[in-house]
């Protein structure tokens, strides 16, 4: 199976700037009526269904914001629940339009799998959780642990090269998704679950007695997620990104979904706003799109600050605090491009 | 009167009464003694066996039952209520499981298109069904309705097959794989014994292709490689490509389950339909397939079992079956961490339908038995 995931793979990056070069995704999803989002099968606060069945978390509002941009209405999305392993296959098949995946950039993701990223919506660094019977307080005592990992992920390979780096050993228990490893970390079947900080937090919050598991203070790598679109359709990639820069810039100057009608119906006093919603300029026809595009983006779910709260900040279960994902005025990296 | 045939001791020959059998040899008891006391060996796999189930099943009911809670807005309610399973879990989500992503408002149709496929199929299998040949025919049109049902469109408000998930796609492709590959199996393997070299070789090319590919991979290549070979803009149904592929999967060990019926049915028979002027095709049809056919229904039956089995793959290429359905309501924050519930519930639902499956095939042997 690996094999052909490969050849797939392969297959996929080698035709996609062919197949793709006359292919305008506009259009494509315009005709549609749809956009189809490229989403995990489940990555708690980042993509689930709830229980009537409506897909929600981070990555998935900031897939409706771009089909309230293009298409006018965000729940004209069709999730596509993609694994670890499939998803870059499936957003290069053109199965899937976007991708919002809790998808950490690399160079080779970038330049070999052929994708363009949009900017970070989520800086995130791989850790671990060990059960504090265990008895370890760094990383470094793991020597010769059982790791849970999910296969096809970058964890998998920061893993070894972080212990590669500090010549301890480990034996890896391969996964396939997020739930089979705590399923397996909580039957005793790994010594340690590895995966991003968010998803540790979110994992240990779940269970029984939250307090006999211990997160570990290494953070052993890099992970700025975000959302991607194949190469060869600039005037898509520019969508989303601008509409990435719109939810976080929309943060920063105070837009909120409540009130984004409002200060959009005429121009202010502050020229940044008008910018972004198009009172002021001609910034959307730019990207294809009429004057409101980052309004309706924005009345869709939100800006940065209200998704995050929403999904994964510190009054959901999830708990996570805002740290580097703050904006760059509140001592985060959040900064997004001026739209001028 | 009666006095007098109790104390009676003598009795002419051949007018004995008959007496009930001793207490040791009838019964519940003659059946533990013959099954579970009738070799040391066997008494102490009774004692051992015993043992386990006193040990299991007290913490199994407990869990599963008493100890469990079946309403509870999410998983923390659960564990404040009680220390079991928490079965508000699958209540909570129970529409999810069966009908994936449909529109709630629709699922009447899938609900009336589950009846008349419960209707069909005990027509199709029930021969002293009421009113049987009526209901045949409209077996033959059924596939359509029920397309039109789930699909809608022609005054039905259309549904994307995007939205089917659930046990509802596990049936789905469950009965068209199994409805379409039988035919398709009979076809192949009459095709790979043809003296016809371009049939023979075509089949047989097929057959061995199909079965040296995972259907994991065929599901694949249908997802995502169909779109390099098909031309830009062709929008192919993703469930279309996957119950083809599905379908042509099953046939083709379904022709060899066939062949072998087919080989095992004797020449003699052949030779005997061609004396009396048959040709090929009724040949088939009236003397060697229902032979042939007769011997392989455990193969049959064993292919169709895991053909339906198979569909949980489907979450390979983002179709949420039962059990994707489960991962995905796992990393829901209300209730994450609650695998045990949800495998076992999907795990419950493919036991009913296989074991189903299992004693038709069996009820269906034993009705076909002629005794040679």
């Amino acid at each position: 199976m690996k094999k052909s995931i490969k050849y797939a793979a392969a297959v996929a990056a080698f035709t996609a700037t062919a197949m793709n070069a006359q292919a305008a995704t506009l259009d494509d999803v315009k005709a549609r009526g749809e956009l189809n989002c490229v989403v995990s099968t489940g990555v708690a606060g980042f993509a689930a269904p709830d229980d009537k069945g409506n897909w929600a978390g981070f990555d998935v509002d900031f897939c409706r914001a771009v089909a309230a941009a293009v298409l006018g209405d965000g729940e004209k999305v069709n999730f596509v629940p993609t694994t670890g392993k499939t998803r870059f296959t499936v957003l290069n098949s053109g199965e899937g339009d976007i991708l919002f995946r809790n998808t950490t950039e690399t160079m080779s993701r970038d330049a070999d799998l052929k994708l363009t990223f949009l900017p970070v919506n989520y800086y995130d660094g791989q850790g671990f959780m060990a059960a504090k019977a265990l008895g370890v307080e760094s990383a470094k005592d793991l020597d010769g642990a059982s790791i849970c990992i999910q296969t096809g992920t970058t964890t998998e390979l920061n893993l070894a090269d972080y212990f590669r780096t500090n010549g301890i050993s480990y034996e890896p228990v391969p996964v396939e998704t997020n739930a089979e490893a705590q399923t397996n970390y909580l039957g005793g079947r790994c010594d340690v679950f590895t995966t991003d900080a968010s998803g540790l937090a979110s994992t240990r919050a779940s269970f029984e007695n939250p307090a006999d598991h211990v997160i570990l203070p290494e953070i052993i790598s890099k992970e700025p997620l975000g959302g991607a679109v194949r190469h060869g359709d600039d005037q898509w990639a520019d969508i989303g990104k601008w509409v990435v820069n719109a939810i976080i810039a929309a943060e920063e100057l105070g837009v909120t979904q409540a009130n984004v009608a409002e200060m959009g119906a005429e121009a202010g006093d502050n020229p940044s706003i008008n910018r972004l919603l198009g009172t002021e300029g001609d910034f959307g026809s730019m990207i294809g799109l009429d004057a409101q595009w980052a309004m309706r983006a924005i009345a869709a779910g939100g800006n940065y600050g209200e998704l995050f709260d929403r999904n994964i900040g510190p009054d959901t279960a999830i708990g996570l605090e805002r740290g580097l994902n703050a904006q760059w005025s509140d001592g985060g990296i959040l900064y997004a491009a001026p739209i001028r | 009167m009666s006095g007098a045939k109790e104390v009676k001791q003598h009795y002419e020959p051949g007018t004995h009464p008959d007496l009930p059998p001793p207490l040791g040899s009838t019964g519940p008891i003659k059946w533990i003694r013959e099954n579970l006391f009738s070799s040391p060996t066997n008494i102490v796999l009774t004692i051992l066996a015993a043992f386990f189930l006193y040990k299991i099943v007290p913490g199994m009911v407990a869990w599963t039952i008493t100890d469990a809670t079946f309403i509870a807005a999410d998983r923390n309610e659960c564990r404040a209520l009680n220390s079991g399973a928490c079965w508000a879990f699958i209540a909570q989500r129970w529409h999810l499981f069966t009908f994936g992503f449909y529109p709630e408002a629709e699922r009447w149709r899938v609900v009336l298109a589950f009846i008349l496929l419960c209707v069909v199929i005990v027509a199709l299998l029930w021969e002293n069904c009421p009113g049987r040949s009526l209901l045949v025919k409209f077996a033959l049109i059924f596939p359509f309705i029920a397309a039109w049902l789930l699909l809608g469109g022609f005054g039905l408000e259309p549904v994307s097959t995007d939205k089917f998930g659930g046990f509802m796609l596990t049936v789905i492709i469950g009965v068209t794989g199994i409805a379409l590959s039988l035919p398709l199996g009979i076809l192949l393997a009459l095709g790979r014994q043809s003296n016809l070299p371009i049939i023979k070789y075509a089949c047989v090319g097929f057959i061995e292709f199909i079965r040296g590919v995972p259907l994991i991979t065929l599901l694949f290549v249908a997802s995502t490689m169909l779109s390099y070979f098909l031309p830009p803009g062709t929008n192919f149904n993703l469930l279309l490509r996957v119950l083809i592929m599905v379908t042509l999967f099953a046939s083709a060990y379904m022709a060899e389950v066939i062949r072998g019926g087919l080989q095992a049915v004797p020449n003699g028979q052949i030779e005997a339909a061609d004396a009396m002027g048959l040709k090929y095709w009724p040949a088939m049809r009236l003397i060697v397939l229902p032979q042939a056919l007769k011997i392989s229904i455990p193969g049959i039956v064993n292919t169709f079992i895991g053909l339906y089995k198979d569909s949980v793959l489907v979450i390979v290429i983002g179709l949420l079956d039962p059990l994707g359905i489960g991962q995905a309501s796992l990393a829901d924050t209300k209730w994450q961490g609650l695998s045990t519930e949800v495998y076992l519930f999907v795990a419950i639902f493919f036991f009913i339908s296989c074991y189903a499956m299992a004693r038709y095939s069996l009820y269906l042997e034993r009705k076909l038995h002629t005794g040679h």
